[in-house]
C-alpha cells in the first residue's frame, strides 16, 4: 500500500539525496575545477572558482600524446568487452535455460575469483606476459581485462536471461520455431536491452581499470589510466596538470555514461524489481 | 481432425511420480476440461500432450499417429498459456503471424489470415500495438489469435483466464465457448475453477494426485459423482458431506447432500439448525448453518429468504437427491 508522504518529508529526502549526490560527485567536480587553475592557484588552498586558464591542458598535450592513450583505452575496453560478451552470452544462456545441479556452484566460483586480491597473482601474471611477449601489447591488456570482467558479465547476463519467461520460449516452440528461429526471432530481440547494458557497464569497468593496465604496459599499449599516472610522480606533484590529465581521461566515459544512464541503471538494477 | 488418445501415459521427475499410468480418449471436436486442485498434475498432463515435457512411459496418439517422441511443433497443436506468453517485442499483427512465418507461408497469405483472426477476435484496431499496450483480456485474445491462425488439430489452454478479473473471466469464458462452436476443433482446457469446467466442457476429466478420478459430462459428474473427491470438488457451493448417525440411517459411511437439495423451513424439518452466516446474493441466499448431530452445513435458498445470524431454521434433505458413499469413499 502506498503511504501518504508529507511535503516536509519529501523536501527533507530531496535535500538529503542532493547532499549525498554532491558528496559523491565532489571529488570529480573539484578535479575538473582544479584543471582550470594555474599551478600556483592549485596549491594555494581550497577555492571553488578557478581563474579559467587552459594552460594545464596545453602543457599536458605538449608533454604527451593524449590521442594515443585515448585510442589504446578505446581499443582495450571495447575489445575486451566484445571478447567477454562472445564467451559470456553462450555461457549465461546455457546456465539460464538448461541449468544443472552445479550451475549455482559454478556461478559462485566465478564470482569468488573477483574476491581474490589482484596483487596476489601479479608476479606470476607478469612473468607469463613477459614469456609470451604480451607485455605492453594491446592484445595482452585486452585479454587481461576480459578475464577480469568475465565473471561480472556472465552474472549480469545470467540474471537478465533468467528474467525472460520460459513460457515465451515454449510458445515459440509450439508455434513451430526451430532452435535457430527461437534464438533469432524471440530470444535475441528480447535480450538485446540486457546485452546492451552489460556491454556499457563492462566498457566503463574496463576503461577505469588501473591496477593491471598500469603494471602491464609502458608506452605502446598504455591507456588513459597510465596517462594519468605518468603525471603524478617524476617532477613532484603538479595538481593542476594532474587534474587536467584526469579530466581528459574521464571525460569520454563521463559523456558516454551520461547519455546511456537509462540503460546503465536498468543493467544495474535488473532483477531487483519485477 | 483432432482425436487424442493417451495409453498408459506416465510422468515422473526423479523419484517423484507426478502422473501414474493414465488412459484417456479425447474425441474429435470435443471440449474437454481437465480440472483438479493445484498440484494434481493437470498442467503436466497438458504439457505432455503438447510435447513440452517428455513422457516417462506410455504413448500419445494424435489422429492415429504416435507422436510420443515428436517435437511440439510437429504435433499440429496450438497452446494458449496462463501468462499469455506473447512476444513483447512484436506488434499484435506480428505475434499472430509468427507461427505462419515459421511455417514459411507467403506474406499475402499471412496478411489475410491475420486479418481474419483479428476480425473474429475484435483485434482489428489493435494490430499495430505491442502486447504491453493492451489490457489483460486483449492480450489473451492475441494469444488465442496466434493459436487460431495455425488451424491446429486441437487447442490446448493452460488456465488461460486465471490472470483476469472476475467480470472479464466471465466474458472470456463465453468467447472461448463461442469460438469452439464456430471452429468445432478439439479443445483441451486446464483449470482449477470448477465453474469454468461445468460451464464450458462437453467432457470433464477430474484429476487428483495425478490420477483420473472420473470422466464424464458436467451433469453426469454433478448428478452421479463416483467418489467423495468428485462429490466435494464439483458443484458450487460444495456438497455437504455428513458422517455419523444421519449417514448410518441411509446405510452409508458418508452421505452427501448438495446445498440446493435441502428444503428450508422456519417451523419444522428433519434437522434443526442455527444460522451462522447468511450471504444474500440477490438471486440466491447461501446459509452457513450448524446443526447438532449433523455438523456444519451450507444451504442454498431463494433470494427472498429473510434469516439472519442466530436464527433457528429446520432443514429437510430431498431423499431422491442423496449421495451415499461407503467406507472406501466410493459411491454406493
Amino acid at each position: 500500500m502506498a503511504r501518504a508522504v508529507s511535503t516536509q518529508t519529501k523536501v527533507g529526502w530531496t535535500i538529503a539525496a542532493w547532499v549525498i549526490a554532491l558528496l559523491i560527485f565532489f571529488p570529480i567536480l573539484y578535479t575538473i575545477i582544479t584543471s582550470f587553475k594555474s599551478e600556483t592557484e592549485a596549491i594555494a588552498g581550497f577555492k571553488l572558482i578557478p581563474s579559467g586558464t587552459l594552460e594545464s591542458y596545453a602543457e599536458v598535450q605538449s608533454q604527451s600524446n593524449y590521442f594515443k592513450f585515448f585510442m589504446n583505452s578505446v581499443v582495450i575496453s571495447v575489445g575486451s568487452t566484445i571478447l567477454a560478451l562472445l564467451i559470456a552470452i553462450p555461457a549465461a544462456w546455457s546456465m539460464a535455460f538448461s541449468p544443472t545441479k552445479r550451475t549455482k556452484d559454478i556461478l559462485m566460483w566465478m564470482l569468488s575469483t573477483k574476491m581474490m586480491p589482484a596483487v596476489a597473482v601479479l608476479v606470476p601474471m607478469y612473468l607469463i606476459f613477459r614469456d609470451w611477449g604480451l607485455l605492453d601489447s594491446r592484445i595482452g591488456l585486452t585479454v587481461m581485462l576480459m578475464l577480469i570482467n568475465l565473471p561480472i558479465v556472465v552474472w549480469m547476463l545470467y540474471t537478465y536471461f533468467r528474467e525472460i519467461p520460459g513460457e515465451i520460449l515454449e510458445a515459440s516452440r509450439m508455434d513451430g520455431a526451430t532452435l535457430w528461429g527461437e534464438i533469432v526471432y524471440v530470444l535475441t530481440p528480447m535480450a538485446i536491452p540486457g546485452i546492451a547494458s552489460t556491454m556499457l557497464l563492462n566498457i566503463i569497468l574496463a576503461w577505469n581499470e588501473a591496477f593491471w593496465t598500469i603494471r602491464l604496459s609502458t608506452t605502446n599499449a598504455a591507456p588513459l589510466t597510465a596517462f594519468i599516472a605518468s603525471f603524478s610522480s617524476p617532477q613532484g606533484l603538479f595538481w593542476a596538470k594532474l587534474s587536467a590529465a584526469s579530466t581528459l581521461a574521464i571525460a569520454p566515459i563521463l559523456i558516454m555514461g551520461w547519455f546511456s544512464q537509462k540503460q546503465l541503471v536498468r543493467g544495474l538494477t535488473f532483477g531487483a524489481v519485477k | 481432425m483432432g482425436n487424442i488418445t493417451l495409453k498408459q501415459v506416465s510422468k515422473s521427475f526423479g523419484a517423484t511420480v507426478i502422473i501414474p499410468k493414465i488412459d484417456l480418449v479425447i474425441e474429435d471436436g470435443e471440449f474437454v476440461v481437465f480440472v483438479g486442485p493445484s498440484g494434481c498434475g493437470k498442467s503436466t498432463l497438458l504439457r505432455l500432450i503438447a510435447g513440452l515435457e517428455d513422457t516417462s512411459g506410455g504413448t500419445i496418439n494424435i489422429d492415429g499417429r504416435d507422436v510420443t517422441g515428436e517435437a511440439p511443433a510437429k504435433r499440429k497443436l496450438a497452446m494458449v498459456f496462463q501468462s499469455y506468453a506473447l512476444y513483447p517485442h512484436m506488434t499484435v499483427a506480428k505475434n499472430i503471424a509468427f507461427p505462419l512465418k515459421m511455417a514459411g507461408e507467403s506474406q499475402a497469405s499471412i496478411d489475410k489470415k491475420v486479418q481474419d483472426a483479428a476480425r473474429v477476435l475484435n483485434l482489428t484496431n489493435y494490430l499495430e500495438r505491442r502486447p504491453g499496450q493492451l489490457s489483460g483480456g486483449q492480450r489473451q485474445r492475441v494469444a488465442i489469435g496466434r493459436a487460431i491462425v495455425r488451424q491446429p488439430s486441437a487447442f490446448l489452454f493452460d488456465e488461460p483466464l486465471s490472470n483476469l478479473d472476475a467480470a472479464l473471466r466471465g466474458t472470456m469464458r463465453l468467447e472461448i465457448s463461442e469460438l469452439h462452436h464456430q471452429l468445432k476443433t478439439t479443445m483441451i482446457y486446464v483449470t482449477h475453477d470448477q465453474v469454468e469446467a461445468m460451464t464450458m466442457a462437453d467432457k470433464i476429466v477430474v484429476l487428483n494426485a495425478g490420477n483420473i478420478e472420473q470422466v464424464g459430462s458436467p451433469m453426469e459428474l454433478y448428478k452421479t459423482p463416483k467418489n467423495l473427491f468428485v462429490a466435494g470438488f464439483i458443484g458450487s457451493p460444495k456438497m455437504n458431506l455428513i458422517t455419523g448417525a444421519p449417514a448410518a440411517k441411509v446405510g452409508a459411511t458418508t452421505v452427501g447432500v448438495r446445498p440446493e437439495h435441502l428444503a428450508i423451513s422456519k417451523t419444522s424439518g428433519d434437522w434443526k439448525a442455527t444460522v451462522g452466516v447468511a450471504e444474500h446474493l440477490g438471486s440466491d441466499t447461501f446459509l452457513h448453518v450448524h446443526s447438532d448431530g449433523v455438523g456444519p452445513l451450507t444451504v442454498r435458498g431463494d433470494g427472498e429468504i429473510s434469516v439472519k445470524h442466530g436464527d433457528t431454521i429446520f432443514l429437510t434433505p430431498d431423499p431422491s437427491k442423496l449421495h451415499r458413499f461407503g467406507a472406501d469413499g466410493r459411491a454406493i
